[in-house]
């Protein structure tokens, strides 16, 4: 699969938190850019702004200063109401614990992003059967998230952050709740998304295994970003 | 459509929880119909007093009597239609627990007068020719047993002796809201009794009811009434019939506002109960709530969610408790008959039931909508794991 043209353009972005009085940098003058088509690992110790990176990327979160751009879209401009749009449109998440609502069936989980894009009922079924075919649970699709496994809940996140079609799937260590097994088709899955559907992928993870997963891996230490990109371990 | 789906499920996560709110509301609903129906009932005179009658008393006091002469200076009044009178007997039916309502009244202007009390007219005539003959209300006659053609006896507290009378007539109500369990009877036989044992009580009555011919002249007509005796040896004092039930009330006034406020007390209860299961529930769905924005979701369609899932608690409760305030306040109603004529459910306390249920539902929802539509998304998602 090619890379293409620039996905995503992060500019000098800093982020701090506040801790009582005190100021804790936790991202200092980020710069990364991530092509179409990519498959990034982000890894790096416990506090070193990974997740907040990811955050900050998917517009979870806003940058003290710099510029994020996301397919020519310069995201710390929008406002709250734009970047949920955005959001809804452009990003699928996957998180370490799954986050599925619990009072709803995969289908209906799969279902949600949906909900907020203008497609028929009938339109909408025919993408969640068809996410749910491709992470291959279409026989679980009335099951409620307690009645499935740690690995097949977090197939289903997966259904339900591609069913949309984003632009740039993100996940928070997606393998970080699953055995060995259940981890290694979660991988599959994804590597799987990034070569054959062409997905664009930012994975933090903490587990070598996984990153060697991705085509590249940055790594962070202490909030800042390592210059040069470890090659395509494969 | 999606959203509801959700909400009603979120409502029903926590079932222990969410039954024993909805115990709660329950309880909080019935307890407040009941009171407000209780108020009612308290009212119940009111409410079935006319704006074209008059009462007019002892301007000093409702036990001071009125000499009968004043009956045809009444008359003569512009717009006064009919004069009659009553006296308070008071009564006692074997014994003193056996209370009820009973007058001496002047029989055939107050028939014409109460068009209210409706008798057939075989018994009208029946009470209209015997002096001995009382009417009792369809609920009074219901409680003792008696049937037409029964001799009562009743024992006099305020006139000596004891009288006798023979049931003539069984009046029913011409809507729910008139009294029937009075017991009233010809105050000729009262009158012609006295002059013989108490002579000194005798062609007295204690108030006047006056019909008019419009409401709109009542404020008139009671003031030529009372300018016509005054400074005689009895002033009066005349009002509309409701002002007359309302001085009555007046003197329970503290009573009745007190429980007013017990019944809007427990719907600030039942506010606390059920905004602590929303803040439980929006503790636990921190992450979830999160989750919703991640995909896209905007703070509204969380706080419907929210609000949605509160207003679902607060309507089952509410239906419950309407369903229950009706056999219960009839249970009430049996028990209580012989001090609250009417008591039934007024359509305003179910209504109230209603608008209650959705403010408590709204008020209960708004902090934790306040959080779930403020919190940063991140933050929300560091909550879980």
């Amino acid at each position: 699969m090619e890379v293409q043209s620039p996905l995503v353009e992060i500019e000098h972005v800093n982020k701090s938190y506040r801790r009582g009085s005190r100021l804790i940098p936790v991202l200092v003058d980020i710069n990364l850019t991530l092509k179409e088509g990519e498959f990034l690992a982000l890894m790096g110790p416990s506090g070193s702004g990974k997740s907040t990176l990811l955050n900050l990327i998917a517009a979870l979160d806003q940058v003290d200063s710099g510029t994020i751009r996301v397919g020519g879209i310069d995201i710390t401009t929008l406002s709250e109401r734009e970047l949920a749009r955005w959001r809804a449109l452009h990003v699928g998440f996957v998180f370490q614990f799954y986050n599925l609502i619990p009072v709803l069936t995969a289908f209906e989980n799969v279902e949600l992003p949906l909900l907020l894009t203008g497609l028929s009922r009938k339109e909408r079924r025919e993408h969640v059967k068809l996410a749910l075919r491709v992470v291959n649970l279409e026989s679980r699709a009335d099951h409620y998230p307690a009645q499935l496994s740690g690995g097949e809940q977090q197939r289903v996140a997966i259904a339900r952050a591609m069913v949309t079609d984003p632009t740039l799937l993100v996940a928070d260590e997606p393998t970080g709740d699953l055995d060995k097994v259940a981890a290694r088709e979660i991988l599959d899955l994804m590597e799987r998304l990034n070569q054959e559907s062409n997905k664009t992928i930012i994975m933090v993870t903490h587990d070598p295994r996984a990153a060697e997963r991705a085509r590249t891996i940055r790594r962070l230490e202490k909030g800042y970003l390592n210059d040069v990109p470890d090659q395509d371990p494969r | 459509m999606f959203l509801i789906k959700i909400l009603v499920r979120n409502a029903f996560r926590h079932k222990l929880r969410t039954f024993l709110t909805i115990l709660g509301i329950t309880v909080a609903i019935l307890a407040f119909g009941l009171l407000r129906t209780f108020i009612q009932a308290w009212y119940g005179g009111v409410e079935a007093s006319s704006a074209t009658r008059l009462i007019t008393r002892s301007s000093i006091s409702l036990i001071f009597p009125l000499p009968l002469s004043y009956r045809e200076k009444i008359r003569q009044i512009d717009d006064v239609r009919i004069v009659s009178w009553g006296t308070w007997f008071g009564g006692i039916y074997i014994d003193e627990k056996n209370f009820f309502a009973n007058f001496a009244v002047d029989a055939k202007s107050y028939l014409d007068l109460y068009p209210e009390y409706l008798l057939s007219a075989e018994e009208r005539k029946d009470f209209l020719r015997d002096r001995k003959a009382a009417v009792v209300g369809r609920k009074l006659a219901k409680r003792f047993g008696w049937k037409l053609g029964d001799l009562i006896t009743l024992r006099g507290t305020i006139f000596p002796g004891n009288y006798e009378f023979v049931l003539r007539g069984i009046y029913r109500g011409r809507d729910e809201t008139v009294d029937e369990t009075q017991f009233f009877f010809h105050w000729d036989y009262l009158n012609e009794s006295l002059k013989r044992i108490a002579p000194s009580l005798a062609d007295q009555t204690g108030w006047y009811m006056i019909g008019i011919t419009r409401p709109d002249r009542a404020t008139e007509v009671a003031r030529k009434i009372d300018q016509a005796f005054r400074n005689s040896i009895a002033e009066t004092l005349t009002e509309t019939e409701k002002a007359f039930q309302l001085s009555f009330l007046s003197m329970s006034e503290t009573i009745l506002t007190a429980i007013e406020l017990v019944s809007f007390v427990v719907i600030v209860i039942i506010v606390a109960v059920v905004a602590n299961t929303m803040s439980m529930a929006y503790r636990e769905r921190i992450g979830e709530y999160a989750v919703f924005k991640t995909l896209g979701y905007r703070g509204w369609q969380i706080g419907g969610m929210i609000l949605g899932e509160s207003i679902t608690l607060t309507s089952i409760g509410c239906g419950f408790g309407i369903a229950l305030t009706y056999p219960i306040a009839s249970i009430a109603a049996r028990a209580l008959s012989q001090y609250f004529p009417v008591f039934r459910v007024p359509h305003e306390a179910i209504s109230m039931d209603i608008v209650a249920s959705l403010v408590v539902g709204l008020l209960a929802a708004l902090v934790p909508i306040y959080r779930a539509v403020t919190i940063r998304i991140a933050d929300g998602l560091r909550r879980i794991g």
